[in-house]
């Protein structure tokens, strides 16, 4: 089986997968380097499959609906990136569903986003609709914070920072969850533990074992099946009433969680990768 | 052997480089990135952008 392995930058993630591709005798790795590609909409990769590795999000996206669109199959599908890396799609996603989520509003205007977030209440959370690594979250905790967020991001940011994702703060006791899926399977799940109320590992949060409890697991996989189904990290907090799903990875980043779970995380996605293939 | 394009210090090279990793320099803290394998090319890494991540 030919494994085009899509790419930007090779981190340690990158090259654990890499490292199990080659023990396996019957998979071969194709490198595509997204720098390098030109897209035709006609010819196909010489691959039988394409793994989704790349650091851009826009570049990934894009790549895998013009590989799909030639017939290859691709972990993660197109629809899963895409569902993913919009925190508004995640939203609509997991409601249609019905996997629980902490409460949101969005909002097109300044000023509608302020109202949003005094009917949400305070501390609320501001998000770009995509992003990552934690970064440009606001916690606002008044209404003097809300005005002076929302007007820098209008004034300051690109036109999509002012399509204003706004959520409720869940009070988490410092620390999430983060559940890797692969498939039909929660494989293993950590704590991300971080005196900061941003828990992300890329952040400085700690990584520990959390034990895969079947309420874990069933509301994880919902939420991955709401996404579309694939390789799937979903990033969960647990309060009184349950847990609440935050958001769902498609370019998961499991370096920090092999030893602390004790699962070896590569093995198993490349393990699925024969199943996806159709 | 192998020099930071930066700061000249030594870099070490794991036993299996592949073309794009990703590595650090010990001595300045740069990103570097190999950008050819045969010879080992080093240069500094780009720069994360706005959609990165996971
Ligand atoms: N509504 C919230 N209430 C409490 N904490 C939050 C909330 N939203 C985010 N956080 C904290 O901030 C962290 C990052 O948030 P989120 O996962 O939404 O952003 P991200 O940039 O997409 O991160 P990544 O993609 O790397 O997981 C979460 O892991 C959590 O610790
Ligand atoms: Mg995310
Ligand atoms: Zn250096």
């Amino acid at each position: 089986m030919r494994v085009g392995f899509l790419h930007s930058l090779i981190r340690r993630d990158e090259k654990l997968l890499i490292a199990e591709l080659r023990r396996r005798r019957d998979m071969e790795i194709v490198f595509l380097d997204d720098r390098r590609l030109v897209f035709d909409l006609e010819t196909r990769p010489p691959v039988d499959l394409v793994l989704e590795r790349s650091i851009n999000h826009s570049r990934a996206m894009h790549a895998l609906r013009l590989f799909e669109g030639v017939g290859t199959a691709c972990v993660n599908a197109y629809e899963v990136a895409r569902r993913c890396g919009d925190k508004i799609l995640t939203a609509a996603s997991l409601r249609d569903h019905g996997v629980p989520q902490p409460e949101v509003r969005i909002a097109f205007t300044p000023e509608s986003a302020l109202a949003a977030v005094e009917e949400l209440g305070y501390p609320a959370v501001l998000k770009p609709a995509v992003g990552s690594w934690g970064r440009l979250l606001s916690r606002v905790n008044d209404r003097d914070a809300a005005e002076t967020v929302l007007e820098h991001k209008a004034i300051l940011g690109s036109y999509h920072h002012s399509i204003f994702f706004v959520q409720q703060y869940v009070e988490k006791r410092g620390r999430d969850i983060r559940a890797f899926v692969v498939g039909d399977e929660c494989v293993a799940a950590i704590y991300r533990t971080s005196d900061h109320w941003i828990t992300n590992t890329a952040r400085g949060g700690r990584a520990s074992n959390c034990p895969v409890t079947p309420d874990l697991a069933g509301i994880s996989l919902r939420a991955a099946q709401a996404m579309g189904g694939g390789v799937l990290a979903v990033d969960l907090f647990e309060t009184g009433g349950g847990f609440l799903v935050n958001e769902v990875n498609y370019t998961m980043e499991f370096r920090n969680s092999i030893d602390v779970t004790g699962v070896n995380i590569p093995e198993r996605i490349v393990s699925y990768l024969r199943r996806a293939v159709p | 052997m192998h020099e930071c394009p930066v700061c000249e210090a030594e870099v070490t090279i794991s036993a299996d480089p592949v073309e794009g990793e990703l590595l650090e320099c010990e001595e300045c803290g740069i990103e570097l990135e190999i950008l050819a394998l045969d010879p080992i090319t080093l240069g500094e890494a780009p720069d994360a952008e706005e959609d990165w991540g996971e």
